[in-house]
């Protein structure tokens, strides 16, 4: 097995002049679940885009299972966007037989099970689902591959707090074990528990890549109480709020 | 029984403590099998890397043994289950004291107070 599953080395990105990604330095090993932490605008969905080839870098290399961003690593990364992309007309059933097709690795059975677990009925129209459901349908859509590379967007962001614990539940028991989980998220004290790892993106640089022990065990606080200390919003220049 | 995770703690020590109060309270009785790693995980909300590590833990303590066909064995050492029983009245102990000191008692007067709660 190699040693990482994602490799990043000096990874820009920019949209026209402004830079988004300005030198990405990463490797994350299989089997872990990592979470992307940064404030608004850090750059957190342009490098999950990156990693699924939605985007392509500007400048620097990346690779996930040792491969360019392509066919191969599009068939082993599972992608959960951070909004929806489907037409309301259709059915949750609809969008299990299209990944079914689609993916060599989506379990069918799983989702459905999945659904059941989640309390959602999956012969439903999208259109009638609330925003919580749809969210549920989508995260159903991806843990129900068996990938290598789980790449999460916001997954809990538009669910109630209950619902926040149960979702992480569903991620947690039914990712795949050699897979790795990465999740970008700025509801930090939600997800900590769950995380090996975590990566603060500041302006489109790596602040810091620890696990989440080692940052309680040095820092004597939480991940969260870490990230608002470093991402305290200062007053602009002059400005006060 | 809940599992209750402080914040500004690394989490692996306080599951490791925690599935120890439990061996020793008896919810994991000597000699039965603990659950699998991925169910503690799941029942606490934690990671399963996490959880595998506070189980190590326990393993390194003598309170569990890995089994090559039954996952963890709780031990049935007296010896071993007694010392753990001990070592968290101990930790009971220290935590009365240091909220008795910080509501300004003595500890020979924290001492007191609590025989005469006893009697």
């Amino acid at each position: 097995m190699r040693d990482y599953l994602i490799e990043c080395r000096e990874l820009y990105k920019s949209y026209g002049l402004r830079p988004a990604l300005r030198g990405v330095n990463l490797d994350i090993g299989p089997g872990r679940i990592v979470g992307l932490l940064g404030p608004n605008g850090s750059g957190k969905t342009t490098l999950i885009k990156l990693l699924c080839g939605l985007l392509q870098p500007t400048r620097g290399t990346l690779a996930v299972d040792g491969q360019a961003i392509g066919p191969y690593t599009k068939s082993v990364v599972s992608y959960l966007p951070d909004r929806m992309y489907f037409a309301d007309w259709m059915k949750a059933t609809d969008l299990f037989d299209l990944f079914r097709d689609f993916y060599a690795d989506f379990d069918y059975e799983k989702a459905i099970a999945m659904c059941q677990s989640l309390g959602v009925e999956p012969r439903d129209r999208l259109k009638s689902m609330s925003k919580g459901t749809k969210e549920k349908v989508q995260l159903v859509l991806v843990m129900a591959r068996s990938a290598k590379l789980y790449l999460l967007d916001e997954p809990i962001a538009g669910v109630d707090p209950a619902a926040r614990d149960f979702i992480l539940r569903t991620i947690l028991t039914n990712y795949n074990e050699e897979g790795t989980v990465l999740i970008s998220t700025h509801l930090i004290s939600d997800v900590e528990k769950v995380l090996d790892e975590a990566i603060f993106l500041k302006e489109g640089k790596i602040s810091l890549h620890e696990t989440v022990d080692n940052i309680r065990e040095k820092e004597g606080k939480s991940v969260d109480a870490l990230f608002r200390e470093i991402f305290r919003a200062e007053p602009m220049e002059g400005g006060a709020f | 029984m809940d599992w209750k995770l402080d914040n500004n703690r690394p989490i692996w020590p306080q599951l490791s403590q925690q599935l120890a109060r439990r061996i020793i309270a008896g919810v994991y009785p000597p000699g039965s099998r603990l659950p699998a790693v991925r169910e503690l995980a799941a029942e606490a909300g934690v990671n399963p890397n996490t959880m595998q590590r506070a189980l190590a833990q326990l393993e390194q303590e003598g309170l569990a043994r890995a089994d090559r066909t039954a996952g963890r064995l709780v031990t049935q050492d007296f010896a071993v289950l007694e010392a753990a029983r001990l070592r968290e009245a101990e930790a009971v102990i220290r935590d009365y004291f240091e909220a008795m000191s910080s509501l300004g008692y003595s500890r020979e007067r924290a001492v007191e107070l609590l025989k005469e709660e006893f009697q």
